[in-house]
């Protein structure tokens, strides 16, 4: 048992510090914090930045652009890029469908996707929920059906984050209807700019432009953008799940809000004392932080067993789970600090004449906080995956 | 980084679980805990011929020089065990505040027979009206040329009726409540004036009340300094805690086995009853409590292993984490067995008592969830 940090781990660590201090500026927060382009721009330029210093896809493996860093490293890094407040890459490329081509890509797909990856000129968004099948995956009905040296696919996928973004989209399309529903998925790359892909917008409950319905009306997509074999797509996707499931439990980022709340609470005054000394406040920001830091170390038991080859075992499902509970729990002290500028809309009144300029912020991320614990598998379905592969039930 | 035991850890670890596994049957159990000690003393001997009584100590005193982690590898299967025998308050807290109190010559006195088995000890801390609240002392200590003299009474004392040594907390300065004034004292139980009431607490475990009637000690029966004995009692609680809930995981774990085992045989409407979602999810959130709480453990542990600023704010989390996971784990496993989760005969319901009396002891969920919040949220 031992969680102290090398010599060298130190050195980096102030390694981490220094790059952030230099690049993760006032000026990017701001942009990135913005709406549309202006965001996009300012994301891509902040995951430029990362991949200049080599920083960008960790996890890769060396020869495609990762770092192949110890576990101890990638807390380091994570813990101070969250304490920093600069954001997570965006996921859809680096962290879920690059694994998938590296590890079951041909040679030629791995050269033409990684590098551009890793350059950000590609945006990727990620074509798994329909309509019919959420929860329950393997019902998906999109259809491919081959056509000389194409697929001709027909369809619909829902919920597609930043869609209207996006360059390219990876899809799971049902191939053969016959046998058994997890058989007979391939796993499809689409150029979103292919004839017959509608984006429509999706208007959500947090007044942010982020979920989009892509629909595929005889669209032709080479025989050459499909993964590995016709068929098997679901292998090739699950094996990315663990991984999402991991990541979404964000755990540096819950601590980064756990610790600008604590200021903003003994800021807020009520009553002629701060917030923070109220004890209902104070059990609640306890009952959370102690969650977390178990939590913390939970994460870091499930990376150190992947680090001796054991894992990311399916206690993953435990990470979704408790991660996202706390996400909500630290959105819903935010939005009960906030009061009643909880109900401030941005842009229609300077929101810093009106009261908590942070107000608006806290709506937005408890609105869409509801997602957390519905994406990525619902928690529901998390603890049916873990009482079967985990109890044995 | 690393969160696995070292090679002679497993071992440790192993020795005890083997030992729980041969000569700690339930039937075992409950017959240890009715006799006349409260415990078994040929179980004690076999603990010092195996070495685990020599754990905390320094190999100077021919200890085996161990730490937090050492300690909850032993813990966390004595728990599984559910063993009643006084690791806990002969080697962990009498052995521990010797360990502390900077006075050689009882170092040298009382350590070797800790290890060889013929010194059973204990702490009287707790007093009437005390709570959980350490410092809260009123008994007294006066001093009376090269001894003192003591008067008061000492409730709730973990191996108190079989104890030959206690070592009792006495004010010897300050009002009732202060951390500074008190001392602490080492007295022999055949003492004049030592004054023992024994009974059984819920989890099996034999107890005393313990009255000290103008009790003499010498002065140089004093741990650490004269007036100073408070944060040598505070370290050494720091350290059970950590070692109760080790033993308190122990049980969760045992509990959510048990648990998932007889859901898969239990048959209701023509099914095993493990079958039903509704179970299986109560099922889960007792495995994500437990998962949950060995994290916490660990993270106590790592704290101490490297004596870290922040200790005591990762023990007091522990401790609340330990109190309310173990309650939700012990409610639902007797949920789940249904009438027979309440019969006595079976073991579930002797395992969720201790975790109670490991929730009250220190101080339970809500009291160390407030000192967490002065440690955590005063600036």
């Amino acid at each position: 048992m031992d969680i102290t940090f090398s010599a060298e781990e130190l050195a980096f660590r102030d390694q981490v510090r220094t790059f952030l201090s230099e690049n993760w500026t006032e000026d990017l927060a701001s942009r990135i914090r913005g709406e549309d382009q202006e965001f996009k721009a300012a994301q891509i330029e902040w995951q430029n930045k990362l991949n200049d210093k080599g920083w960008l896809a960790p996890g890769w493996p060396v020869e495609h652009g990762g770092v192949n860093w110890s576990v101890t490293e990638n807390f380091i890094f994570e813990t101070e890029r969250s304490l920093a407040g600069a954001p997570d890459v965006v996921p859809f490329g680096l962290k879920m469908v690059a694994p998938v081509i590296y590890g079951f890509g041909s040679e030629e797909q791995k050269k033409r996707f990684l590098p551009r990856i890793l350059k950000s000129q590609d945006w990727w968004c990620q074509g798994y929920s329909e309509p019919g099948a959420g929860s329950d995956l393997a019902a998906l009905k999109t259809k491919a059906e081959l056509d000389g040296d194409d697929y001709i696919v027909n369809g619909a996928k829902v919920w597609t984050t930043y869609a209207q973004y996006a360059d390219w989209i990876f899809c799971l399309v049902r191939t053969d209807a016959s046998g058994k529903r997890q058989d007979g998925i391939t796993f499809l790359l689409i150029d979103m700019n292919s004839p017959g892909i509608t984006v429509n917008k999706i208007s959500s409950i947090d007044d942010h432009h982020s979920l989009n319905e892509v629909v595929f009306d005889n669209v032709r997509v080479p025989v050459a953008n499909r993964i590995g074999e016709q068929d098997k797509g679901w292998t090739y996707a699950k094996a990315l799940l663990a991984h999402e499931r991991t990541s979404i439990a964000a755990v540096a980022d819950s601590k980064r809000r756990l610790r600008d709340l604590r200021k903003l609470l003994s800021d807020e005054i009520s009553g002629g004392r701060p917030l923070l000394e109220d004890t209902q406040f104070q059990n609640r920001l306890s009952n959370t932080e102690i969650e977390l830091m178990a939590l913390e170390y939970t994460e870091l038991r499930v990376l150190a067993s992947t680090a001796d080859g054991k894992g990311p075992g399916v206690e993953s499902s435990l990470l979704k789970i408790k991660g996202t509970e706390i996400q909500q729990a630290i959105q819903q002290m935010y939005m009960d600090l906030a009061g009643y500028y909880s109900g401030i809309i941005h842009g229609e009144e300077n929101a810093e004449t009106i009261g908590h300029a942070f107000g608006h912020d806290a709506r937005k991320a408890y609105m869409y906080g509801r997602a957390a614990t519905i994406y990525g598998g619902s928690n529901e379905v998390q603890k049916n995956i873990t009482a079967k592969y985990v109890l044995g039930l | 980084m690393n969160f696995n035991l070292s090679e002679e850890q497993n071992m440790l670890k192993d020795s005890v679980a083997r030992f729980v596994q041969d000569e700690y049957d339930f039937e075992s159990r409950r017959a240890n805990a009715a006799s006349e000690l409260g415990f078994n003393p040929k179980n004690w001997q076999t603990f010092a011929e195996l070495g685990w009584l020599s754990i905390p100590f320094d190999e100077a005193h021919g200890g085996f020089g161990g730490g937090a982690t050492d300690v909850m590898a032993v813990m966390e299967e004595m728990g599984k065990g559910l063993v009643v025998e006084p690791f806990v308050a002969t080697v962990l807290m009498f052995g521990g505040l010797l360990n502390k109190s900077a006075n050689a010559a009882l170092q040298d006195t009382y350590i070797e027979k800790i290890i060889d088995g013929s010194l059973q000890g204990a702490f009287a801390y707790l007093e009437r009206q005390s709570r959980f609240e350490l410092a809260d002392v009123k008994t007294q200590a006066k001093r009376d040329g090269n001894d003192f003299v003591l008067k008061g009474e000492k409730t709730v004392v973990f191996n108190g009726a079989a104890a030959n040594k206690v070592v009792v907390s006495a004010r010897t300065s300050g009002e009732q409540c202060d951390e500074a004034g008190i001392t602490l004292f080492l007295i022999d139980t055949d003492a004049a004036g030592v004054e023992r009431t024994p009974y059984r607490l819920m989890d099996g475990q034999l107890v005393a009340n313990i009255k000290l009637n103008d009790v003499r000690v010498a002065a140089d029966h004093v741990l650490g300094d004269v007036d100073n004995g408070y944060p040598i009692m505070d370290a050494v609680v720091g350290e059970v805690i950590i070692a109760l809930s080790a033993e308190a995981m122990g049980i969760m774990q045992k509990l959510n086995t048990t648990t998932i085992e007889y859901t898969k045989t239990r048959q209701q409407f023509g099914v095993a009853i493990s079958s039903f979602q509704a179970l299986q999810h109560r099922m889960v959130d007792m495995f994500m409590a437990g998962e949950q709480a060995k994290s916490i453990l660990y993270r106590a542990v790592c704290a101490a292993e490297s004596g870290a600023d922040d200790l005591a704010k990762n023990i007091a989390a522990l401790k609340v984490m330990i109190g309310r996971n173990g309650k939700l784990i012990g409610d639902e496993a007797i949920q789940l067995h249904g009438g027979m989760g309440l019969t006595d005969e079976l073991d579930v319901g002797h395992y969720v008592k201790r975790l109670m009396m490991i929730n009250t002891t220190f101080g339970d969920a809500d009291y160390q969830q407030q000192k967490f919040n002065r440690l955590a949220y005063t600036d």
